[in-house]
C-alpha cells in the first residue's frame, strides 16, 4: 500500500455475517482507510456492528468477504500464529471492562504483554513500565492490585498496558462506557496525547457524540454500514 | 524463555487462587500413587515369597509314575489305530506295580543335562501314632545328600538336622504343623504305620518349617532306603525330582523330559497353577483398585482446571487478544495439571514408602496359604516409576481436555459478552 505512504489501515469491502440458522449481518461493505497518526472515533446506535468491525480491525475476527491491510499487510489470510505476533507488536487493545489480571500488581499487569513480546530486559521493562503509569498519573498505585483501584483508575492502568509494546494502533471499544464525566476527560486526554507526541493511531468506539466530535475523523455506522 | 516464566506466574495464581481444592487435588493423586506402591509392595511380597519358597523348598520339576493319557485298549495296538468296531469290554486295569521303571537309565541319560540336578525319590502316605494322636502325612524318602542339591530344606530345618537321617534308622523330619499336631519334638519315637501295613517305630530327628502352610502340615521326610522298606517296595522309586539352575526354565525342561520319557513331569508352574492364577486375579484388582482411585484423582484435577478455566474466562481472553498464542495459553493450564502430578507423586512416593514400613513392621499371626507373623514386604523401585509413570499421564491427560477448550476460546465472545 504505496500509493499513500501514511495509511495504516485499510479495510477493502468488509463483510461479516454470522453463519448462524438466519444469518446476522454484523459489518457491510465497509471500506475505511486510517492514516497513521490519526484519532478516529466509530459512532452509531447500539447494535449497528461498531464492535464488530473494531474486532475485525484488531484481528480478533475474521472477515466473511473481503479484505483487511495493517501496516500494508494484507492479513486476511495470515495463519493465528501470525495475527498474535502482530496483535502482540502492533495492536493494542482497550475495552469497556478493564480485564486486568486480578492477582497481578498494577506494574506486573502493564508488563504482561513486554514479557511477552521480550524485546527489553527485565530492568528496562520495568522502568518503561513505571515512566508509563507515570505518565498517566499512577505513579502511586504500582504495587497496588486492581481491586483497590477506582474504575477510572483501572481504565488507565489498561490503557497503559495497550500502549506497553509501542503498538502502531491501540482499538478502543466504549473505553468511556463504565466512566463519569471527570474520568472520561482523562481517558480522552490520555488519546490525545497518544496521537500527539507518539504519533499512534487510535480508533475508538463510543456512542458519545460529543466525545467523537473532539477526535480527527468520525467513522458512523448505522447497520453495519459507513453513513458518513 | 521469558514468555515461559510469565505463563509459569500465570498458572501459579491461578493455583494459589484455589489453594484449598488444589490441595485435594494433590491428595487425592498422592493417595493413588501411595495404595498402589503400598499394595504392590505387599502383595508382590507375598506373592514373591510364596514363589521363591516353592522354588527353593520343592523340587522345580518332579517326575511322576504316570502317564498324562490313559494306556491305550490292546485292540488298538494291534490294528494300529484307536475307534475300531472291536473293543473289548471288561479289560480290567491291571493292578500295575507303580513304580518308574529304568529309573536308574532315565538318571544315567539326564544327569547329562547341565544345570540339571537330580534326586529320586520314593513317596507315599504314612499315619503317625503319638500318644492318642493319629496324622497321616506324605512321607518322601530322600537321599540328605542329594537333597541337599534339590531344594533348600536344609535352611528350613528349625530343630536337629538333615544329616541325622543317616545316623538314625527310621529317624524322619516332620514339618512343623505335623509335629505340633501330634505334638512331637526332636527325640520323640512315633509309630510309623505305612499304607503297605508296616508298622516301625520311627525317631523325630529333624522339625523343618517352610512357612508354607501345606507343606508343613503334610510332608515328612525320611531316608529313601527305609521308606522303601516301609512301602515294602525294596529298590523302587515312584518319583524323580529335579532342580534346575534356572527355575524359569522349568516348564519348558519339564515337557522336553516327559517327550523323552513319557513318564508325567510337572513343573512347578504346574503343581502350584491354582495359586499362581489366584495371583492374576490379585493384581487385576489391584490394578483396578488403584487405577480407580487414580481415575478420582484425575476427576480431582480435570475438575479445578475447569474451574479456572471457567473463572478467568476473561483472563484468557485478554491475553489472546494482546497476542498469546493457543499453545501459551495451553502451557498454562497442562502445567498446572503436571504441577498438581508431580507434587502428587512425590508425596505419593513418601506415602507409599510409609506405608510399605508400617505394613511391615505389623505383627500379624496368619496361617493361611503361608504361615508368618508378618507381612512380606518388597521394595522395587520400578512400583515408584509405574506409580509416577501413570500419574503423571493422567494428570496430564485431566489437565488437557481442558486446556484444549481454554485454547480455542475466542476473545471476541468473551469481550462481547464483558463489554455489552
Ligand atoms: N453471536 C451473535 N449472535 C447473534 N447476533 C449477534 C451476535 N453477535 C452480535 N450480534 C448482533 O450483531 C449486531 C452488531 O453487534 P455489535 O457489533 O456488538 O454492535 P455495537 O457494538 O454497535 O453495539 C447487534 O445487533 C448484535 O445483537
Ligand atoms: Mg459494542
Amino acid at each position: 500500500m504505496s500509493e499513500v505512504s501514511s495509511v495504516l489501515i485499510e479495510t477493502r469491502n468488509l463483510t461479516r455475517i454470522l453463519p448462524l440458522e438466519v444469518p446476522v449481518t454484523l459489518v457491510e461493505d465497509v471500506s475505511l482507510s486510517i492514516d497513521a497518526g490519526q484519532f478516529v472515533s466509530i459512532t452509531g446506535p447500539s447494535g449497528s456492528g461498531k464492535s464488530s468491525l473494531l474486532y475485525l480491525l484488531g484481528l480478533l475476527d475474521q472477515p466473511s468477504e473481503g479484505q483487511v491491510f495493517i501496516d500494508g499487510q494484507d492479513v486476511t489470510k495470515l495463519s493465528s500464529q501470525d495475527l498474535c505476533r502482530i496483535r502482540l507488536k502492533k495492536l493494542g487493545f482497550v475495552f469497556q471492562f478493564h480485564f486486568l489480571l486480578s492477582e497481578f500488581t498494577i506494574l506486573e499487569n502493564v508488563r504482561v504483554p513486554m514479557r511477552k513480546l521480550a524485546k527489553w530486559p527485565e530492568k528496562e521493562q520495568i522502568e518503561r513500565a513505571e515512566k508509563i503509569l507515570e505518565d498517566l498519573g499512577m505513579e502511586d498505585h504500582l504495587h497496588k492490585h486492581p481491586f483497590q483501584l477506582s474504575g477510572g483508575q483501572r481504565q488507565r492502568v489498561a490503557v497503559a498496558r495497550a500502549v506497553a509494546n509501542e503498538p502502531l494502533v491501540v482499538l478502543a471499544d466504549e473505553p468511556t462506557g463504565n466512566l463519569d464525566t471527570k474520568n472520561s476527560d482523562i481517558v480522552r486526554d490520555i488519546f490525545r496525547d497518544l496521537v500527539r507526541t507518539h504519533r499512534t493511531t487510535v480508533v475508538m468506539v463510543t456512542h458519545d457524540l460529543e466525545l467523537a466530535a473532539q477526535t480527527d475523523r468520525r467513522v458512523h455506522l448505522v447497520d453495519g454500514r459507513v453513513v458518513s | 524463555m521469558s514468555t515461559r516464566n510469565l505463563l509459569f506466574d500465570i498458572a501459579m495464581t491461578h493455583l494459589y487462587g484455589r489453594a484449598r481444592q488444589t490441595l485435594t487435588s494433590i491428595i487425592g493423586v498422592a493417595l493413588g500413587v501411595g495404595f498402589f506402591i503400598a499394595m504392590a509392595a505387599m502383595m508382590e511380597g507375598f506373592q514373591g515369597f510364596f514363589t521363591q519358597k516353592i522354588i527353593d523348598v520343592s523340587p522345580h520339576i518332579v517326575m511322576e509314575d504316570e502317564f498324562r493319557e490313559r494306556p491305550r485298549q490292546p485292540v488298538s495296538w494291534f490294528f494300529g489305530y484307536e475307534g475300531t468296531a472291536i473293543s473289548l469290554q471288561g479289560i480290567k486295569p491291571k493292578e500295575e506295580i507303580r513304580g518308574i521303571k529304568n529309573a536308574e537309565r532315565i538318571i544315567n541319560t539326564l544327569s547329562q543335562m547341565p544345570g540339571l540336578h537330580i534326586s529320586p525319590t520314593l513317596e507315599g502316605q504314612i499315619f503317625y501314632r503319638y500318644g492318642s494322636t493319629d496324622v497321616s502325612s506324605s512321607l518322601k524318602g530322600i537321599e540328605p545328600r542329594k537333597e541337599k542339591k534339590i531344594t533348600k530344606l536344609e535352611n528350613d530345618i528349625i530343630a536337629g538336622q538333615l544329616d541325622d537321617l543317616l545316623t538314625h534308622s527310621y529317624g524322619v523330619i516332620l514339618g512343623s504343623g505335623l509335629s505340633d499336631d501330634l505334638n512331637a519334638k526332636v527325640g520323640d519315637t512315633l509309630t510309623g504305620i505305612s499304607v503297605a501295613g508296616i508298622i516301625k517305630k520311627m525317631k523325630v530327628v529333624g522339625i523343618f518349617h517352610t512357612g508354607i502352610t501345606e507343606l508343613d502340615k503334610n510332608v515328612s521326610y525320611s531316608l529313601l532306603k527305609d521308606v522303601q522298606v516301609l512301602q515294602n517296595r525294596a529298590n523302587v522309586i515312584n518319583g524323580i525330582r529335579f532342580a534346575l539352575d534356572d527355575p524359569d526354565m522349568a516348564e519348558e525342561v519339564s515337557r522336553q523330559i516327559e517327550g523323552q520319557f513319557q513318564y508325567k513331569s510337572v513343573s512347578w508352574q504346574e503343581a502350584n497353577e491354582g495359586i499362581l492364577s489366584v495371583f492374576v486375579i490379585q493384581d487385576t484388582i489391584r490394578y483396578a483398585t488403584t487405577g480407580a482411585i487414580l481415575l478420582v484423582a484425575c476427576f480431582g484435577i480435570f475438575n479445578i482446571i475447569s474451574t479456572v478455566i471457567n473463572e478467568k474466562a476473561r483472563d484468557i481472553a485478554i491475553l489472546k487478544s494482546m497476542g498469546f498464542t493457543e499453545g501459551d495459553i495451553q502451557w498454562i493450564f497442562i502445567f498446572q495439571g503436571v504441577l498438581i502430578g508431580v507434587v502428587g507423586m512425590i508425596l505419593g512416593w513418601a506415602l507409599g514408602y510409609g506405608l510399605s514400613v508400617a505394613l511391615g513392621s505389623i505383627r500379624i499371626k496368619m496361617e493361611a496359604i503361608i504361615t508368618t507373623e508378618h507381612l512380606y514386604i518388597v521394595y522395587d523401585v520400578m512400583h515408584y516409576f509405574w506409580g509416577g509413570v501413570a500419574c503423571m499421564f493422567a494428570a496430564t491427560v485431566a489437565a488437557w481436555l481442558p486446556a484444549r477448550k481454554a485454547a480455542l476460546l475466542r476473545p471476541v465472545d468473551i469481550v462481547r459478552g464483558a463489554s455489552g
